[in-house]
């Protein structure tokens, strides 16, 4: 159990800038989740953590010690990667006592611990068989269970799930919630599902071009986006996005529609803005009404539980998430109203937040 | 199965049985004039076996040649040349293989020159380099050349194995715990046995034939191996080649019982299941 704590860390490989000062404290048995685009230096901080990336410049520490310069078989961490990196020449009791006996453990604790880990990943039958004599879900056990034996001060995910078909991987995530509860162990996890951070997270950290955007719990992340990319990249089906200016107390969009400025938000006349709405906070209304649009139906895309609405609005693509069965079909004209409450407005300058 | 694939399964059978009837011939030439009695050798010249068969070249040049110095010369070369090399080769390609280090590009460049050139042409500067070292007529200065000469092709060919051999394996052992040497030495290294067994093997064929160095730097039967003592069954008048056939049977022998030895780690897939694909 431990804190991890980074500062104003930077990586560069050769010329090309990675990270960029990077600040991020972690809580004792805190489940933290690095989120973003591929490329966005998440897994490389990671790998940091882990001592297997050297730092450029700046400080981690786990507790109170730098760890710096520590090497990663002496930082008392584990790792569960995404290529589960199982070694294929041991049997899974083998690949899950191995750290223990580097660590010259006596035998009966290994037999304990192994005995444990595998009753919790339910692991018993697989003991003496050979990794690929497993199938994906069984290898990404082990590698949980290789990281688990050993009660290290935190661990670390690197995608854990990305090579499991959809419902393995639900399951999976279910279960690696589970196991942070009942083992409380600090955790890192490095996701670009937006779903896995938003369901796993203490606290997300979304990353992208090696800039952390934003860190909070995942409703914050959800309800009130920092910036555009964070708003974007956040929630399924995506936010949409509408651009205008400001004039005269409303936004006009560049079709000519008009956008009613939310209470509270103060915008300068002639400030470039994108508002951003979601598509559950669109509602399809029966008649014309104060602040509803018409529009007409492009496409519909049912996912069973609701049906996702494409119309032609505002000088674009807007989607609509309904509940409601047979809402919309193709060609049908519509009349959309925006929940102004939920609507997200963005400075289209510096992508910040205003309201 | 339909005709057609019966038909193409036959032809392909065939083909293959005929490319290996093509191959092993040499071979089995090599062992019917080893048995055929010299009295024989002219007058059956073209039968696919003789009338009588003896072992007397075999006798002879067991008991009445240096051929048995030969051989423990050439066991002893061959077998220090492929272990050294298979070693340096081992940490070199794994180098080559892992890190980044400053002149990586040019010492594979290097590496890669030392392969371009005829090895005549090194021939006079090698002994010209070797005399005064008192490494001329000795097996130590013929490893030590078969060293040099394979450790370029070796290293490229270990470092195509580690390359096989997915990072995240050593990421996990050392976070695991063990150090980037342990993690060598107990997750990487079982993994590239078939590696090295292959490289083993190569190495030990190329020294094992090896004729121009040793006809160059070796001149007294002491430090002669197998290769150059299979010239003295040529006589300005005449071959022996009963002789040589039987010599050049037993020469055979340690290289199949070595590829017998390490042919069971040259079977590949033993990376299978490390990760996933």
């Amino acid at each position: 159990m431990a804190s991890i704590t980074i500062q104003s860390i930077t990586k560069t490989f050769g010329t090309v800038p990675v990270l960029n000062d990077i600040d991020l404290s972690i809580a004792d048995g805190e489940f933290v989740v690095l989120v973003g685009p591929s490329g966005c230096g998440k897994s490389t901080l990671l790998r940091m953590i882990a001592g297997l990336e050297d730092i450029t410049a700046g400080e981690i520490r786990i507790d109170d010690r730098r760890i710096n310069e520590v090497a990663p078989k002496d930082r008392d961490i584990a790792m569960v990667f995404q290529s589960y990196a199982l070694y294929p020449h041991m049997t899974v009791a083998d690949n899950m006592s191995y750290s223990l006996k580097l660590r010259k453990t006596a035998r009966e604790k290994i037999t304990d611990a192994i005995g444990a880990a595998a009753g919790k990943l339910g692991l018993d039958p697989l003991l003496e068989r050979r990794p690929k004599a497993l199938s994906g879900g069984q290898r990404q056990r082990v590698a949980m269970g290789r990281a688990i034996v050993r009660h290290p001060k935190a661990f670390l995910f690197d995608e854990p799930l990305s090579n499991l078909d959809a419902r393995l991987r639900e399951q999976m995530r279910a279960e690696i919630k589970r196991l942070h509860k009942s083992i409380g162990a600090t955790s890192v996890y490095v996701t670009h599902d937006q779903i896995e951070a938003m369901t796993l997270a203490d606290r997300i950290v979304a990353m992208h071009g090696g800039i952390i955007q934003q860190v909070g719990n995942p409703l914050d992340l959800y309800d009130r986006p920092a910036n555009l990319f964070v708003a974007g990249f956040i929630g399924s089906p995506a936010m949409n996005f509408v651009e205008g200016h400001c004039r005269a107390g409303a936004i006009e969009t560049d079709d000519g529609s008009k956008i009613a400025v939310p209470d509270g938000v103060h915008l300068k006349d002639g400030q470039a803005v994108t508002v951003g709405v979601r598509p559950e906070h669109v509602r399809i209304v029966a008649g014309p009404e104060a602040g509803s649009y018409a529009a007409r139906v492009d496409l519909v895309e049912p996912t069973g539980f609701g049906t996702i609405v494409h119309v032609r609005l505002l000088g674009q693509d807007l989607k609509i998430y309904t509940l409601e069965r047979g809402a919309a079909e193709v060609g049908q004209p519509l009349h959309i109203a925006l929940d102004g409450a939920r609507l997200h407005i963005f400075d289209r300058e510096t992508t910040n937040r205003i309201g | 199965m339909t005709r057609k694939r019966i038909v193409l399964t036959v032809l392909h059978r065939l083909a293959v049985l005929a490319y290996v009837a093509f191959a092993l011939f040499p071979l089995f030439w090599l062992l019917k004039v080893s048995v055929t009695p010299t009295s024989l050798l002219y007058t059956e010249g073209i039968r696919l076996w003789p009338s009588q068969a003896s072992l007397e070249h075999y006798r002879f040049v067991l008991t009445h040649s240096s051929f048995p110095t030969f051989f423990l010369n050439s066991t002893i070369v061959s077998g220090a040349t492929a272990v050294i090399v298979t070693i340096v080769a081992s940490l070199a390609g794994y180098a080559m293989s892992r890190f980044v280090f400053r002149g990586k590009y040019w010492i594979v460049g290097l590496l890669l020159l030392t392969q371009m050139f005829p090895l005549v042409m090194l021939i006079a500067p090698m002994f010209k380099m070797l005399s005064p070292l008192g490494l001329t007529n000795s097996l130590t200065g013929l490893v030590i050349v078969y060293v040099a000469f394979n450790v370029p092709f070796a290293t490229f060919l270990m470092q195509s194995f580690f390359d096989g051999i997915p990072k995240d394996l050593e990421d996990a052992a050392m976070i695991d715990g063990a150090t980037r040497f342990t993690a060598f030495r107990q997750i990487v290294l079982p993994l590239t046995l078939p590696g090295i067994a292959a490289t083993l093997g190569f190495v030990f064929t190329a020294a094992w034939s090896e004729l121009l160095f040793a006809l160059m730097l070796i001149s007294g039967n002491q430090a002669t191996t197998f290769p150059v003592g299979l010239l003295s069954f040529v006589s300005k008048f005449s071959v022996d080649f009963g002789q040589m056939m039987a010599a050049g049977v037993l020469a055979l022998i340690p290289a199949c019982l070595f590829f017998l030895l390490i042919q069971r780690y040259l079977v590949q897939g033993l990376t299978a299941g490390a990760v996933k694909g």
